[in-house]
């Protein structure tokens, strides 16, 4: 407790650092997925290259596709915007079949009443079939949000500070207290996330209250 | 730059040296499958179990969730403190990251089972054990065997930060290149991972595919 209390001020500046590794990658990843899962259930055609290619990104582990993205993004390897992108492919590769698959499933003869209703494409989209798939999105958007904070610790070892900064260091110089903060940090604050998620989703789809959030 | 990691990797004394990487490739794969060996020992029978009878699913499914939002790099480093440099630690964390993948897909795969089915075989005076046996576990195999995919997939990938905590693996030639400022090593140790992962899953994935019983309409 005391190497954490005379260390305040350095794990409050990691965890901001891990706020802004963490955080674009999330939103990012969320906003892109909802066009290309929309465009997978659209063209049907691309559905299978679009979910096979999540899949096989998400294969690959974090440390390899951090220090090959430099390769063909130009980008310096031990630059947060560096960890950020590949955050956001990771990201990517989760949310998209999550949304395609949410996408899918909302009924299609409410989308057509919508539309003969008079519904312009877009408007259908976003009054009609977004809330539908709001819940899913919302599941998808939780399993990103904690993956993503948990793997943001790993751009430590390239040098790339964030809460995983503390285990690196309190590897290096055997400090017990640092690595076990930047533990009890990190889970936190991927449950915190997580619980903001369910919060946000609550309030912007009033109607899941009580039902619970379905998968 | 590739045409340097190119060289390295196509180099005789890289490939098939003492320190080569088709070592490296042999002792990485070693680990994850001494790990996974270890996690589902622990997980299987408990997930089974949990599957079967029903009991302590809510307990089975905080204890997923929690380990999961647990940062592999931190386990990895607090293990290595505590247990010392050495192939205990890495195997120790590798297993605790491995063991909620292979519990998770144990229990779904028996509660995927439709009730009625179960009834029916108990109705037929099947014993609960030719019930899990004969029934649950052939018709769960699918998720079961996604389960022990996803752990195999994430224990290979760790077990690249375990060459950090000091041992071997894949993960040695990106710390080395890493220590002596060598891009393109770190870059063939990472082209080697990522072939190696993607290898790793198709084989799996074709693996849980040709599991699935025969006349059996894809459920998950």
């Amino acid at each position: 407790m005391s190497w954490i209390s005379a260390n305040a001020s350095t794990i409050m500046e990691r965890f901001v650092d891990h706020l802004v590794l963490s955080l674009p990658p999330i939103l990012l990843a969320f906003l892109l997925a909802l066009p290309l899962a929309r465009l997978a259930v659209r063209f049907r055609p691309l559905r299978t290259p679009i979910t096979l290619g999540s899949a096989l990104l998400y294969a690959i582990p974090s440390l390899p596709l951090f220090i090959i993205m430099p390769l063909i993004t130009g980008i310096e390897l031990r630059s947060a915007t560096n960890v950020i992108i590949a955050l956001t492919l990771y990201g990517l590769a989760l949310m998209v079949p999550v949304a395609a698959d949410a996408f899918t499933a909302v009924d299609r003869d409410v989308l057509q009443s919508a539309t003969a209703q008079g519904f312009a494409p877009m408007h259908r989209f976003l009054a009609v079939e977004l809330p539908l798939a709001g819940p899913a999105l919302v599941a998808g958007l939780r399993v990103v949000a904690v993956s993503t904070v948990s793997l943001a610790t790993v751009g430590a070892v390239l040098g790339v500070p964030s809460l995983g900064s503390l285990f690196t260091q309190g590897f290096e110089r055997n400090i017990m207290p640092s690595i076990v903060a930047g533990i009890v940090i990190t889970a936190l604050l991927a449950v915190l996330l997580d619980q903001l998620i369910v919060l946000i989703g609550r309030v912007l789809m009033p109607w899941t209250r009580g039902a619970g959030v379905r998968a | 730059m590739i045409t340097e990691t190119l060289t390295w990797l196509t180099d005789p004394i890289n490939v098939t040296g003492p320190t080569g990487w088709l070592q490296l490739i042999g002792q990485h794969l070693m680990y994850t499958i001494i790990t996974l060996a270890i996690a589902a020992a622990i997980a299987l029978p408990i997930g089974l179990y949990v599957g079967h009878t029903g009991r302590l699913r809510s307990a089975a499914v905080l204890a997923t969730g929690l380990t999961r939002a647990l940062p592999t790099l931190g386990l990895l480093t607090l293990f290595a403190l505590l247990a010392g440099i050495g192939l205990v630690a890495p195997v120790i964390a590798l297993v605790v990251l491995a063991v909620p993948s292979i519990l998770a897909g144990a229990y779904s795969g028996l509660e995927s089972v439709p009730r009625s089915t179960i009834d029916g075989a108990r109705a037929q005076g099947m014993t609960e054990m030719q019930i899990l046996t004969q029934v649950e576990v052939p018709l769960g195999i699918e998720l079961i065997i996604g389960g022990l995919r996803s752990a195999f997939m994430q224990v290979l990938a760790t077990a690249m930060l375990a060459a950090y905590v000091g041992n071997g693996g894949l993960g040695k030639l990106i710390f080395l290149g890493m220590k002596t400022e060598d891009y393109p090593v770190m870059l063939a140790g990472s082209l080697l991972v990522i072939v190696l992962a993607i290898l790793c899953d198709v084989i799996l994935a074709l693996v849980q595919r040709a599991a699935r019983p025969k006349g059996i309409a894809r459920t998950a």
